[in-house]
């Protein structure tokens, strides 16, 4: 197989991203604090986090754009201080901000970058052409890219990331700024260039249902340090499973009756309703209405409820994920950033 | 084209791709993207007609009015006619200080060109660009090179509409070669990549055009007065006369006088060159050096 032969060739096993102990400290902010952690051949691993967590700082210093202050990273089996180069050349980079030139073509920006992979010329017209038909911009591509709308600048980006057939493709907030149904054909396009070029995807997000719906697994930033990695079912069931809740006709006391369901593992009564913690939840559901039946009452009222990313965030950092910390906090902390950088 | 067909043919082509993994990561030569970065920014200069324009206007303004307004043979004539041939021709070394001072506009132009080279760099940073050119394996150096590579070729095509121009209004072309312009041109060459690389140096870290503004005009206008450019050095006081002989623009004003007008020089010719060509090779290895650390996000 081939690509056996090319982990083998190039120092790897499994894992594509190995990072130990990784820190970028700006003055005295640090904006990645020691984080440890690895992402395995072919997955789709979500890097979640609010504003100022570290998020883009970490890709950053993963694409060699920055150099850590301490700790060390493994791409593509290579050191990202010492071996930059080959990084370099086995990554593709989708970072946040629109980054082709905007007084060239589409056509242009992408020939430009083929030529800074060193491709050869006579194989980067055809592959640009290739890319730019992936993402749907054939027909844009001989225009200037000021005329694009986010929506095609985003595809065009995409299309950028992958001249050099990357095995490895960083995503920085691909969806950033974007209107709901540009988002979705945007990672659309994402999964549709995942299975084509079997590729391994290291995105950032902030949203929270993408990161559910996309990630094999996630880890979750917050203050520079990583406070839960795992898959988005382990991170939801590690909150105690779902919730059902009910309503009954009548208001005897089963909480007894219930907590002895093996499924269940907490129940609270108010009144005649219950608020029931239960692993498998639709399993679960069956079986308690089954027993409230065969003690001769009646269920008024269910709702099923799964935990969402929403709250694995809240436990984990004590912050709802849509409340932005303060503005002037997030502020500030940039400007510590932009200031030590200069 | 059905769903299907087109599947096929992406499958047809990522099999292609596989089989071409081994040849991409062969490493392409060192000054690979070189080529491809100094023409973009080429690109931009000569597909946008108003930046050309505007490019090519602004010496023969400069040409026009300043050598055209300062006239000082003239202050000569209208009080010593009959010795104003002799005065002028020691003074200036040639027989009008048009002449003169139109082979200091060659420099002038290429200063004034080299300047922008550190400018396009903090757009492209701003612009994302430079990010995006740094997760690619183009050497750190290639990327400060471009910069320096593009700049040098604007400001050449504008010391040439200049010479030109300056031919037509009048410049003294009794003593010019067709080797002479060749070597004077090579001589703005050598400045012109010292230069550059200086400017873009300058900008490595920069993300601010403000700043960038401020380097440009507190280094630009020295650069330009402290230089036999405009005027004559010897009748410049003494204190200022060490710092025009340490002052590149001086060199290469020196050795396009010598070639084109046959003036007496400030050095001898081969002076002139070889402090050029220290220059810069000096100040571009001292980009490509200071690109390795300070080129980054």
């Amino acid at each position: 197989m081939i690509s056996d032969a090319y982990s083998a060739d190039h120092g790897y096993d499994s894992n594509i991203i190995e990072v130990k102990g990784l820190s970028k400290h700006f003055g005295k902010l640090k904006a990645v604090d020691g984080i440890t952690f690895q992402v395995k051949e072919g997955e789709i691993f979500g890097f979640l986090g609010p504003n100022g967590a570290g998020k883009t700082t970490t890709i950053n210093m993963l694409t060699t754009l920055l150099p850590p202050t301490s700790g060390e990273a493994r791409v593509c089996g290579f050191d990202i201080r010492k071996e930059a180069n080959e990084v370099r050349k086995r990554i593709g980079v989708v970072p946040q901000e629109y980054t082709a030139d905007e007084d060239l073509t589409g056509m242009q920006n992408i020939m430009l970058c083929g030529e800074l992979y060193g491709i050869k010329k006579s194989e980067i017209e055809r592959r640009a052409r290739e890319l730019l038909e992936l993402v749907d911009l054939a027909d844009a591509a001989d225009r200037k890219v000021s005329s694009y709308s986010g929506g095609m600048r985003r595809r065009l980006e995409l299309a950028a990331g992958l001249v050099n057939s990357p095995r490895l493709l960083f995503l920085d907030e691909p969806t950033l700024g974007l209107d709901v149904q540009t988002r979705t054909a945007v990672w659309e396009y994402i999964r549709e260039l995942k299975e084509e070029y079997n590729m391994t995807l290291f995105v950032t997000t902030h949203y929270l249902e993408e990161a559910d719906s996309l990630c094999d697994r996630i880890a979750i930033i917050d203050h520079g340090k990583i406070v839960k990695i795992g898959s988005p079912s382990e991170l939801k069931s590690g909150l105690g499973g779902d919730v059902i809740q009910l309503t009954l006709d009548d208001s005897s006391d089963l909480t007894e009756a219930i907590s002895r369901i093996s499924l269940v593992k907490e129940v609270k009564k108010s009144d005649s309703s219950y608020r029931i913690k239960a692993e498998r939840g639709e399993e679960a559901a069956p079986l308690i209405i089954e027993l409230i039946r065969s003690r001769g009452m009646h269920v008024k009222t269910i709702a099923l409820t799964k935990p969402t990313l929403d709250e694995v965030y809240l436990e984990y950092t004590g912050r709802a994920f849509r409340d932005d910390e303060e503005p002037s906090k997030v502020w500030a902390q940039r400007m510590t950033m932009r200031r030590a950088r200069a | 084209m059905s769903k299907t067909d087109r599947r096929s043919m992406e499958v047809q082509s990522q099999i292609e791709e596989h089989t071409n993994i081994s040849t991409q990561y062969l490493n392409p030569s060192p000054i690979h993207g070189l080529w491809a970065l100094t023409n973009r920014d080429l690109r931009k200069w000569y597909t946008n007609p108003f930046q050309l324009f505007m490019s090519l206007i602004q010496p023969i303004i400069w040409l026009g009015l300043f050598g055209k307004a300062l006239d000082f043979g003239a202050i000569f004539s209208s009080s010593a006619p009959q010795l104003s041939g002799a005065i002028v021709s020691s003074v200036f070394g040639t027989g009008s200080y048009f002449s003169f001072l139109a082979a200091g506009m060659l420099t002038f132009v290429i200063l004034f060109t080299a300047m922008f080279s550190g400018m396009s760099i903090v757009w492209d940073r701003r612009f994302g660009f430079l990010n995006k050119v740094l997760t690619t394996p183009v050497a750190r150096g290639s990327i400060v090179m471009a910069k320096v590579l593009s700049s040098v070729g604007r400001s050449l095509v504008q010391a040439v509409i200049v010479l030109m121009i300056a031919v037509l209004l009048g410049m003294d072309t009794s003593k010019m070669t067709l080797l002479g312009v060749a070597g004077t041109f090579a001589a703005m060459f050598l400045m012109a990549i010292g230069l550059s690389s200086l400017f873009v140096m300058l900008a490595l870290r920069s993300t601010d055009w403000q700043t960038q503004m401020a380097i440009m005009n507190l280094l630009n206008l020295p650069l330009l007065f402290a230089s036999n450019a405009l005027f004559p050095s010897k009748f410049m006081p003494e204190w200022l006369q060490y710092i025009v002989k340490v002052n590149p623009v001086s060199y290469a004003t020196d050795a396009a006088r010598q070639l084109l007008l046959g003036s007496a020089g400030m050095a001898s010719l081969s002076y002139d060159f070889s402090f050029l060509l220290g220059f810069a090779i000096l100040f571009s290895l001292i980009g490509i050096v200071m690109s390795w650390k300070y080129l980054t996000k």
